[in-house]
């Protein structure tokens, strides 16, 4: 079982098809898959639909794929930050279905454990809930949301070992675990593999039978808000 | 003297109990971490992290630790990080003690409106309205008034809702508001505001 492969083109080699649906990791630009997207890019795959958290920003992210005109449909909590977006959003071209943040996680970490469909009450008696199924439970009302099965995972981690084991640092973490336990395939960017015994199994945030694929590569990891306080 | 974006943020943090866990929003409610004094509180972020630390000093930032505005910040020798999914496990399951959010518009039955505003760029959600369907109390701080000088205190929220009958406290530039059986009590009042100015200046049932 070999997981590694030397680049990202070849990690999504026979992966991609016009009209998938990929979820991927990230909180705004903070533990993105920045090599797989690119290697997207490139391949020049279109009409593409994405559950991911935000839509990156015009020139770093999911927005590299927006110039090319490569997405038809975003599945998102948050999408300011992107000009691009907003103009084709506004223009018709491109689909946008609001999730909010934490349904969203939880349509992916439903999908990946074999959970069609759920309950919350995030959402009720607002725009979220109209044609909705709601249910009453202990006389509170719930609305019923489904969860994600993705054909393709793209996720970012720190560390992984040959069996895709992977190690998340800070909070890069974020939307990786359950994005990548949702598609049929995964495919993890890592800043560095390592071999197997050299992490700790207790110490492993995903297990690799959730990634089938794994790259190590350079990261840019650019920062959207420098914030920093007086000495 | 009405209270100004501090003030609020001070008051704010005396409805702060020692050993909570708290959610604070974008905004005046950053500024609430500022002025919690001695109190043991553990600060949430929504993008998966308990224990948020100030905003780091020149040259120590790093792109791996942000808060939910995006913003870098810092650890403490108390925080744990863990992913989205989990993030919003604990605050759906009511784990969280309260949330202090901004809001453009609160109504008098604890209707919540600070995400949209029809016609106008919608940018999402983010995590406001899992937090307010599930955090065990909703805290919002906003001016009394908007730029026009209109009530955002209303007896019915006009702009589309983030939750419905979720605020528990409105803290804002008159006073302090309570969400109570058939409208608002006043809880407190700023220094200098009368009975009189608040209920002149609010739409609100005011019991």
């Amino acid at each position: 079982m070999q997981k590694i492969y030397k680049s990202a083109a070849e990690a999504l080699d026979g992966l991609l098809h016009d009209g998938m649906f990929i979820a991927a990791g990230g909180f705004g630009l903070c533990g993105i898959p920045e090599l797989l997207l690119q290697s997207i890019k490139e391949a020049g795959t279109r009409d593409l639909t994405f559950a991911s958290n935000n839509a990156g920003v015009d020139d770093f992210g999911i927005g590299i794929l927006l110039q090319t005109r490569q997405v038809r449909k975003m599945i998102s909590s948050y999408v300011g930050e992107n000009a691009e977006f907003m103009r084709q959003y506004l223009a018709g071209e491109l689909e946008l279905e609001f999730n909010p943040q934490g349904t969203l996680a939880e349509r992916m970490r439903a999908g990946g454990a074999g959970i069609p469909g759920f309950y919350t009450a995030t959402g009720v008696g607002t725009v979220i809930a109209e044609g909705k199924e709601i249910k009453n439970f202990n006389g509170k009302d719930y609305i019923m949301e489904t969860g994600l099965f993705a054909d393709l995972s793209i996720v970012k981690a720190w560390k992984a070992d040959d069996t895709g084991n992977l190690v998340f640092r800070k909070t890069a973490r974020n939307f990786n675990p359950p994005a990548a336990m949702c598609g049929k395939v995964c495919v993890a960017e890592v800043e560095e593999i390592v071999p197997c015994g050299s992490l700790d199994p207790d110490m492993i945030h995903l297990p690799g039978i959730y990634v089938h694929r794994l790259i190590q590569g350079d990261h840019e990891k650019r920062i959207e808000q420098r914030t920093i306080r007086a000495a | 003297m009405p209270w100004d974006r501090n003030q609020m943020a001070a008051r704010a943090a005396r409805e702060l109990e020692d050993g909570m866990y708290v959610n604070l929003g974008i905004g005046i409610p950053t500024l609430v971490a500022n002025y919690v004094g001695d109190k043991d509180i553990t600060l949430q972020s929504e993008n998966g992290m308990l224990g948020m630390g100030p905003f780091p000093l020149e040259g120590a930032e790093d792109p791996d630790l942000i808060n939910a505005g995006k913003q870098t910040i810092t650890e403490l020798n108390r925080t744990a990080y863990f992913d989205s999914a989990m993030s919003f496990g604990m605050i759906r399951g009511g784990k969280i003690a309260a949330a202090v959010l901004g809001a453009m518009e609160v109504a008098e039955n604890g209707d919540l409106a600070n995400w949209m505003i029809p016609g106008k760029l919608v940018k999402g959600m983010g995590g406001a309205m899992d937090l307010v369907a599930g955090v065990g109390r909703v805290i919002v701080v906003m001016d009394h008034q908007n730029k026009q000088g209109k009530s955002k205190v209303l007896k019915q929220c006009t702009l589309p809702l983030t939750g419905k009958g979720v605020v528990d406290l409105i803290i804002t530039s008159l006073g302090v508001l309570k969400v109570a059986d058939g409208g608002l009590k006043i809880i407190e009042l700023a220094d200098g505001v009368s009975e009189e100015d608040m209920r002149a200046a609010t739409e609100a049932t005011i019991v």
